[in-house]
């Protein structure tokens, strides 16, 4: 296994009553691309602001490359932030920016022109050195602000909602660019965002947070294909949760009672009479006029929505709920106000123990 | 061409009383002003009728050590209230904004006092003060009171243009290595020059030009410029006194073009460079 | 054992952040806003209490202050020759604000409604006037109004009048150049509202079928309401406590609160009288303040 070079243990902070991050333990690996995704004030910013030293863990143990943080101001840290609002400095030129760092570090003159002309020819920025940040677009700014970090050669670079401010078309270019960067340079990103799909499409690993938690950390696929909590099925795409209590268990096989019906899921290791969840994708939703084997899933067709190729379904059950589902075969000839019976693969559902929050 | 519709008629109608209103207006606010430099002009010892045309009292104006010594004098204050002004204004403008503390809306309404207070409050309160303490009226009273009005309009000025919350562009100095002095000189204090600047001028201006302060808190022996006209006002104001102040308001206005002129050229040069 | 070493070093990263806390806030924060502080309650604070204190003294024969309690200085602004002074330092502060207002809102318009680099230049243009030497600019209106001034002069030129015509000395002259220098404290705060108010909000009002008129009294005029109370304040209040105008063109002979609280300080040396004058103009200032804060922040108020 790799060295970490990132080692959070048992870290915690509160801002006044507030705990913000709870008893946090994460390793990061050298050279991945970790993302810390979660809704607004679940913690992440705040973690990564910690590991950067722009707060103080209030307790716990936080490691750069196996030697302790805590007491080590900002500036004495080998990691760099990029930060969301890009924090560019107004009065300095583009290369000004960018020389920052090195021009603390006394680096020689030359030395110094070399590297930021290097560095902003890496951002595709040749030729902007003399511009103010204020001459700049939302775009430019941000690879700017990527340039002052990474040309100090971080061995780890922060990024905190780099991407936040662009509009949607850049905001994709700029994914693809930063994740090249990223190979390319072998440095080991820590990205927050609150956009699952960033996550999903930049990350090495992502971990997922809520409330100061972290819920599930994992690659991708993971995170997508087996959530292991409520929250992480819930925020990772969109899903359809079920609660409800395990009636019999037949082998891999669990029958579920839920306030909608039974049900049937794959999962190990639960027990007759324990509560939990299942989760289904939209896309894995399938429908019959009457019930399968397994399953007693009434439902009314709602609505439907059509984009483009896919029809996406509301359906209420018989409980209120409402599942979402985007495949529609035209051929049941179905109106809204119809009733047909939810099933599916029970491959192609998750089974989720109930947390203990 | 076609012919003008009634709404743009009564519009345009409209824009010229504008004009002339306006016209107006600025005449009334320029009127003192040009009377003050024709009347430096006056070939007469007292300004009470105009007497023909001279430059002498440009060359005279050396020769009175009065008013010399007066303009020296409030110079020296100027200059020193406004240095303390913006020095202590800079910090304060910075802790107000970034730290909670006990009292600090305490502070800040304080800092309203002397800005909305009649003046002549302000100067007696203090005056009684440094009575009591047995404080000699002179260059230091003047200098206390001065400070006293121009520090809460230099924290204002200032505090209004520090951006966002004022800690960001700190945290990115310092995780980029400098330490918490390199950041202050490198980043804080530059970030902060076009409030500084202002409230320079603006306390400078308010000094030089600050009567009520000065008249309360001067001693028997040295007034300021402008307690020296107060008190000329009896006699009347002579001329040499009209050709001092246009002298002073050229300079100002002077200044205050150069650095624009600067400002603008330095602008251009950066669009320049941007192309 | 493992959880006492664990109590250990929680208690030691508390002290590094102790510690670390004094560095980051405490000390720079003592640095920054403790000059500032001090400052303001030495010289605003201390000496704000100790003039409403003084005013509750008595008078020594000497004109020194007497440290008995007495409501004398107070029961002395009710007499006849004082408090007509009172009123009528009010009534000229009023005629000043309004004047200001009736002649500064509509040259505020006039600036907002311009292009902005316009705009910033036509404000140029009223602030330069006003670094000039503020005596100099009253003493001006002297020169130009006194007895054998270019006024006069035209006057009996025009054969409007055949005797000159006495100006100087005179409330009229006194408020001319009360008006004149306060009108850009009023234009200032009027020209920052108006240059807020979005012309669409306009457009839709016009859009609804109000003309002009009714837009102007529906939508422009309340939404420009805080900066017309902060030109009140900005003009009444030193309207009310001046007194180098009514010196500089009253020549002692037109009389308001601030020459009479002057004098008490300066020849007749009554300290406590003085001090009562002072409260009272503390009072009013607060009073107004006290309304202005009910429906807008001190800290909006455009006062630089």
């Amino acid at each position: 296994m790799a060295e970490s070079i990132v080692s959070l243990i048992n870290v915690e902070k509160r801002f006044g009553s507030n705990l913000v991050v709870r008893k946090m333990n994460m390793e990061i690996q050298e050279g991945e691309f970790l993302t810390l995704l979660g809704p607004s004030g679940c913690g992440k910013t705040t973690t990564l602001r910690m590991i950067a030293g722009f707060e103080d863990a209030t307790s716990g143990i936080i490691k750069v490359q196996g030697e302790r943080v805590e007491s080590k101001e900002p500036y004495q840290r080998d990691v760099n932030t990029v930060f969301q609002n890009y924090s560019l400095f107004p009065h300095m030129t583009v290369f000004d920016n960018v020389a920052y760092g090195l021009t603390i570090k006394k680096v020689p003159k030359d030395e110094i022109q070399r590297r930021v002309t290097e560095m902003l020819a890496l951002v595709q920025l040749a030729g902007f050195e003399k511009r103010k940040p204020d001459a700049l677009s939302g775009g430019q700014k941000q690879r700017v602000a990527i340039a002052r970090a990474l040309i100090n050669n971080p061995k780890v670079l922060l990024l905190d909602e780099p991407l936040g401010a662009l509009d949607l078309k850049l905001r994709k270019q700029m994914q693809i660019e930063l994740k090249r960067l990223q190979k390319k340079l072998g440095i080991t990103f820590v990205y927050v965002t609150h956009d699952q799909e960033e996550a999903l499409t930049m990350s090495d690993r992502i971990a997922v947070m809520n409330g100061g938690v972290i819920e599930q950390l994992d690659v991708p696929m993971e995170i997508y294909d087996h959530p292991k909590t409520r929250f992480v099925a819930g925020f990772i795409g969109e899903s359809n949760i079920f609660d409800g209590t395990v009636k019999a268990v037949e082998g891999d096989l669990l029958r579920v009672e839920t306030p909608s019906g039974m049900l049937t899921t794959r999962g190990k290791g639960f027990q007759v009479g324990e509560e939990m969840h299942v989760s289904v994708r939209p896309e894995h939703l399938e429908y019959g006029l009457a019930p399968a084997e397994g399953f007693d899933l009434p439902a009314i067709l709602k609505d439907f929505t059509y984009m483009g190729t896919v029809v996406k379904t509301a359906l209420d059950l018989r409980d209120g709920m409402e599942v979402k589902f985007s495949r529609f075969e035209q051929d049941y000839g179905l109106r809204e106000g119809d009733q047909l019976f939810l099933r599916w693969d029970p491959e192609k559902s998750v089974a989720i123990k109930k947390s203990a929050t | 061409m076609a012919a003008l519709s009634k709404t743009q008629r009564r519009k345009r109608r409209l824009g010229i009383v504008g004009d002339v209103y306006a016209i107006l207006i600025y005449t009334v606010l320029y009127i003192p002003v040009a009377v003050m430099m024709v009347f430096s002009f006056n070939d007469q010892k007292y300004n009470f009728y105009w007497n023909g045309f001279t430059t002498e009292w440009y060359g005279k104006l050396l020769e009175n050590d009065a008013l010399i010594g007066s303009l020296w004098y409030s110079l020296i204050i100027a200059v020193l209230a406004t240095v303390i002004s913006v020095v202590i204004g800079t910090l304060g403008a910075l802790g107000l904004k970034r730290y909670e503390f006990k009292g600090k809306r305490f502070i800040n309404s304080m800092l309203y006092v002397p800005i909305i207070v009649p003046e002549i409050v302000l100067a007696v309160a203090l005056l009684i003060i440094f009575m009591n303490i047995g404080l000699s009226l002179g260059l230091g009273s003047i200098l206390v009171g001065h400070c006293t009005f121009c520090i809460p309009y230099a924290v204002v000025t200032i505090k209004g243009r520090i951006s966002g919350d004022g800690y960001e562009l700190e945290e990115a100095s310092m995780d980029l290595g400098a330490n918490r002095i390199q950041t202050f000189l490198r980043v804080t204090l530059p970030s902060m020059v076009p409030g500084i600047m202002s409230a320079a001028f603006l306390s400078f201006t308010l000094s030089i030009d600050d009567v009520v302060m000065s008249n309360m808190l001067s001693g028997a022996r040295n007034s300021t410029l402008p307690v020296l006209i107060l008190s000329m006002n009896r006699t009347g104001v002579t001329p040499d006194v009209n050709a001092l102040t246009t002298i002073m308001i050229l300079v100002i206005v002077a200044a205050m073009l150069l650095s624009n002129g600067v400002k603008a050229l330095l602008r251009r040069r950066e669009k320049a460079a941007a192309r | 054992m493992s959880r006492q070493r664990l109590k250990n070093g929680a208690s030691e990263l508390q002290a590094i952040n102790r510690r670390r806390d004094i560095h980051r806030k405490t000390i720079p924060a003592l640095a920054q806003a403790g000059p500032v502080s001090v400052w303001m309650v030495l010289f605003v604070t201390i000496p704000m209490l100790y003039i409403i204190y003084v005013s509750f003294m008595s008078r020594g024969v000497f004109g020194d202050v007497v440290y008995e309690f007495s409501l004398e200085s107070y029961q002395t602004l009710l007499d006849s020759t004082y408090f007509k002074v009172i009123v009528k330092s009010l009534q000229v502060a009023l005629f000043t604000t309004v004047a200001c207002l009736l002649l500064g809102y509509p040259f505020a318009y006039y600036i907002a409604r311009k292009p902005p680099e316009v705009a910033s230049r036509l404000i140029m243009l009223i602030m330069i006037p006003f670094w000039t030497n503020s005596l100099m600019r009253l003493n001006s209106w002297l020169l130009l109004f006194q007895t054998s001034g270019p006024v006069n002069t035209f006057l009996q030129w025009a054969g409007i009048t055949s005797e000159p015509i006495t100006f100087i000395y005179t409330d009229p002259l006194v408020m001319l150049g009360l008006v004149t220098n306060m009108l850009p404290f009023a234009v200032l705060p009027l020209y920052s509202t108006i240059e807020k108010l979005q012309n669409s909000l306009l457009e839709a009002s016009s859009d609804l079928g109000a003309n002009p008129r009714q837009t102007f009294f529906r939508i422009t005029l309340p939404l420009t309401f805080p900066g017309i109370f902060s030109a009140v304040i900005l003009v009444f209040i030193p309207s009310l406590g001046i007194y180098t105008v009514s010196d500089m063109l009253g020549g002692g002979k037109v009389l308001y609160i601030g020459n009479i609280i002057k004098n008490q300080f300066g020849a007749i040396r009554n300290w406590p009288l003085g001090a009562a004058l002072s409260v009272l103009l503390l009072v009013i200032t607060g009073l107004l303040i006290f309304v202005y804060t009910r429906f807008a922040k001190l800290e909006d108020m455009e006062v630089v």
